[in-house]
């Protein structure tokens, strides 16, 4: 019974998302389903914080291995959502001074801000900085001019690291910047590779994708791709 | 044994080099605030809305009655050196214990996770599972404090909203929310395995609502005007100011301009022949095909470089924390007088190191 | 083992270890020299500035930050020269977010480039920061028809409907100007899909300009100029702009040196350009190794076969 409303409900949602750009009286709907979409994408924030929570506290009831980064993770957790929703350190707005909870949760010097700043800040830029190691071990080990298509890969890749620095410059300076040769400067040639030969080569992935996201989008409004729902469809 | 050893003397060295850092010179990663009061005393009532809610105006600080609170905001360590030498002993701008502790734990916490790179260690496992503990309560208090408060609370029970958390906030009824709050509360079923089933339902709504957007977007933005993009004139017309044309007018082709565009067409149509797959790629599809697998390359050849500027950026910021905001090592921006500072080092090192100083 | 065996089975950490230092030692040259490299504007940037230059004074621009501290290190010079650009050409700044880890991230660039430069700016009235709402393309689909629908306060919790410099504004074609700094999902894309081309070939067409990361670089050019009327292309584009506007702030300051905080971007050069040179290197050392195995193989079984 619910998988067959839950078909109805996606070609409705579906549908009135497609006709409200274009119908006008339909419009105003469209705006409201967006809407309680968007209040649904809040809710997730809260399954996925309430989930992780659950995931964590079982792993320690159950002492599985590693179960005491899970209490790290918990108490962060639990640190992070209480200094948050009790906007720990938030002054009221100047303009409602007796509300005292009136403040912003991430003003500045409250306790969520110095999470914020310290913590959360300084570990996902570090996470992904660490990328910058590993790319160069990547191209140590692997990227090998093996043949005709790895050496345009090749030779693409170093006139864009060449072009897009002062090495490029120093490299190719000799090359007068007005004369009809300019275009083999290394600046230049990064250029045209950006925006002429990856424009194209990007521009058919894009229209390809494109095609193939209209095609899914309408097997799934019309109830022909089901496995949103899980196993079984 | 050996490794235990070798650890504790990096461990040890790098604890008196600090040491040595935080007690030479000015020393390093301080946080120093200047502090701002604010008060505020009821002067009267206003009409918000029909209603009659509380006015207040700014008074001195200490005024009796009044509202108080004082707000820190950071300055540079200039300001509080400038601020000493002018008046020592001053009050106005002082150091941030929160903020200091604050700036050692961010360095302490970027180490433990550069710390990957030479093994998987506690340290390391010990900043990701706090990274996600954090993470998954931030997104869930961003969300609820910016959208579930003001679009959902606040439209279901206005007054204990505006009067407690939002005062801002329009105070008005909207029962038509209770639609995504009553989807709100299935999704949350998922929690629960006996109930949930039912969130197949709101679950629907989000996969039905996405395609829906995603249809129509794709095929506007990415079919219709890509593909218009593409089908322009091969010949390119010179732009007025590079054939100077007297009256400002476009004249003459360009021949640079119109090899781009037919680069351009050739690698679009050779690339989506490549894309497609219910012919077979022989003959003159699999050249142009082959055409386009050239194109594709040289596009992940840019993509590479792009990623690897984009990632060397990424560490380098890192790299710039440590050094000046931690170890006050450079000072790019003037926030102190690091020429002092380093002379200062150096100096101190002097007797470690005889003969060098600056 | 030969040599180039040995340096084919190198451990990994050492090249860990060249790309560390490759990076930091610049960083503490250009710090206690102060040294920068000279920027030549490339075509994406110069239609960045030159389409923010065009805006008359007090244009509308919405200013959307979407990305999180993990990409702040490349966007976040972007931002902010944005922002002292703005600054400079008097416009009236409506800043937002779809990314949830992004609001101090406005409340930062708002204070250290838009008040340090033009402190008599009245919050509501030429700036405002309307913070972030859950969403993504729902947002925008919103914002596309009714703005004040999907933001009904600021980030601070007034009423949007009482900020005086709301006033006029009805949809995302309120706006002079649109401009994103984006890290990913929702961001530029998103931006010119969802609210940039429903209005192409329609009266006026929105404009857009972009700052986007290196990896979402390549994947956003086709878009330019049609759809997007400039783009910053990583932490390079975001040199060759801030370049652009240090000159609009030094021909309105004369005489006045420029602050070194004005100059992120260019700084983060250097450790750029040794970090390429080391992955160029890299790439030679490793062909190399490719080379001179695969002749010592072929030959090899050529002597097993003559054998």
């Amino acid at each position: 019974m619910s998988r067959q409303l839950a078909i109805i409900v996606t070609l409705v949602a579906g549908v009135l998302m497609v006709v409200s750009g274009f119908i006008k009286p339909t419009q105003g709907w469209g705006e409201d389903a967006a809407e309680w979409f968007n209040i649904l994408a809040a809710m997730a924030f809260v399954l996925g914080a309430a989930n992780l929570a659950k995931v964590h506290l079982s792993k320690i009831s159950s002492r599985d291995a590693g179960w005491g980064f899970s209490a790290v993770t918990l108490l962060a957790f639990a640190v992070t959502l209480a200094v948050g929703l009790f906007k720990v350190g938030v002054n009221p707005m100047p303009a409602f001074p007796d509300v005292p909870m009136s403040g912003g949760k991430d003003a500045e010097g409250s306790a969520f801000w110095w999470v914020y700043t310290y913590v959360l800040s300084s570990i996902t830029a570090t996470m992904f900085s660490l990328l910058a190691f590993y790319v160069a071990s990547a191209a140590f080990r692997a990227f090998r001019a093996k043949n005709t298509e790895a050496t345009l890969l090749l030779v693409a890749a170093f006139i864009v690291l060449l072009g897009r620095t002062f090495a490029g410059v120093v490299l190719t300076g000799w090359i007068p910047a007005d004369s009809d040769w300019a275009f083999l400067r290394f600046e230049n040639l990064s250029t045209t590779i950006f925006e002429v030969f990856a424009s194209a080569g990007n521009r058919a992935i894009i229209i390809g994708i494109a095609l193939g996201v209209a095609a899914t989008s309408l097997k799934i409004i019309l109830g022909i791709d089901r496995s949103y729902m899980g196993s079984g469809d | 044994m050996n490794q235990k050893k070798t650890w504790t003397i990096i461990l040890v060295l790098a604890a008196v080099l600090l040491a040595i850092r935080s007690f030479t010179g000015p020393g390093m990663a301080k946080v120093f605030v200047e502090d701002q009061r604010f008060a505020f005393k009821q002067a009267g009532e206003k009409e918000v809305d029909g209603a009659m809610k509380p006015a207040f105006e700014a008074v001195a600080p200490g005024t009796e009655g009044a509202i108080e609170w004082t707000t820190e905001s950071e300055v540079p360590p200039r300001a509080y050196y400038a601020a000493e030498a002018a008046s020592p002993g001053q009050s106005a701008i002082h150091l941030s214990t929160s903020r200091t502790i604050g700036v050692w734990v961010a360095a302490l916490l970027t180490l433990f996770i550069f710390s990957f790179l030479y093994r998987d260690n506690p340290l390391y496992k010990f900043a990701e599972a706090t990274i996600v503990g954090v993470s998954a309560a931030y997104w869930g208090i961003v969300g609820f404090w910016d959208t579930l408060m003001p679009k959902l609370f606040g439209a279901i029970v206005p007054a204990i909203v505006t009067a407690n958390f939002m005062p801002g906030l329009k105070e008005e009824y909207n029962f038509w929310i209770l639609v995504p709050a009553a989807l709100g509360i299935m999704l949350l079923c998922r929690l629960n395995r006996s109930v949930a089933a039912v969130s197949v339902i709101p679950l629907a709504f989000i996969v039905g609502t996405t395609s829906g957007l995603k249809f129509v977007s794709y095929v506007e933005s990415d079919l219709l005007a890509q593909t218009a993009s593409t089908m322009k004139p091969l010949l390119v017309a010179a732009p007025a100011l590079a054939t100077g044309a007297a009256d400002g007018t476009a004249n003459g082709l360009s021949l640079g301009l119109s090899i781009k565009q037919a680069l351009i067409f050739v690698g679009v149509v050779s690339g989506l022949v490549y894309f497609f797959f219910s012919v077979e790629h022989k003959g003159i599809v699999g050249k142009t095909a082959r055409v386009g697998i050239w194109y594709l390359m040289i596009t992940f050849g840019a993509a590479f470089g792009f990623t690897v500027m984009g990632r060397i950026a990424l560490f380098a910021a890192r790299c710039e924390f440590i050094f000046d905001d931690w170890l006050w090592l450079i000072d790019p921006t003037e926030k102190r007088v690091v020429v002092e500072a380093a002379v200062a080092s150096v100096n101190a090192l002097l007797p470690v190191l005889p003969g060098v100083g600056l | 083992m030969s040599f180039i065996d040995r340096l084919d089975a190198i451990d990994r950490r050492w090249i860990f270890l060249m790309m560390a230092c490759a990076v930091a030692i610049p960083i503490i040259v250009i710090g206690l020299t102060g040294a920068r490299f000279p920027e030549v504007p490339g075509p994406t940037s110069t239609a960045t500035f030159e389409t923010i230059e065009a805006l008359p004074e007090g244009a509308k621009v919405l200013f959307s930050f979407d990305f999180d501290p993990a990409s702040a290190g490349e966007l976040q010079p972007m931002a902010n020269a944005f922002m002292r650009h703005l600054g400079q050409k008097k416009a009236k700044v409506y800043c937002q977010t779809l990314w949830a880890s992004a609001t101090p991230l406005i409340e930062e660039t708002l204070k250290k480039c838009l008040l340090t430069q033009s402190p008599d700016l009245v919050y509501g009235v030429d700036y405002v920061n309307l913070g972030y709402q859950a969403g993504n393309e729902g947002v925008m689909k919103v914002i596309s028809t009714d703005y004040k629908q999907s933001f009904p306060t600021d980030a601070k919790g007034t009423r949007t409907t009482a900020i005086p410099m709301m006033e006029g504004i009805e949809n995302t074609s309120s706006f002079d100007l649109i401009m994103v700094v984006s890290a990913g999902y929702p961001g530029s894309k998103e931006w010119v899909q969802y609210v940039v081309s429903p209005t192409l070939g329609k009266g006026k067409p929105i404009q857009l300009v972009a700052g986007v990361t290196g990896v979402s670089a390549p994947q956003l050019v086709p878009y330019f100029p049609t759809q997007m009327q400039g783009m910053l292309a990583a932490i390079k584009g975001a040199a060759e702009y801030e370049y652009m506007v240090n000159e609009v702030i030094k021909a309105a300051n004369p005489g006045k040196p420029l602050p070194p905080a004005y100059m992120e971007a260019q700084r983060r050069m250097a450790p750029q350009l040794f970090g390429h040179l080391l992955m160029v290197g890299l790439i030679i050392v490793g062909n190399t190794i490719f080379f001179v195995k695969r002749r010592q193989s072929r030959s090899g079984s050529a002597m097993k076969a003559a054998a």
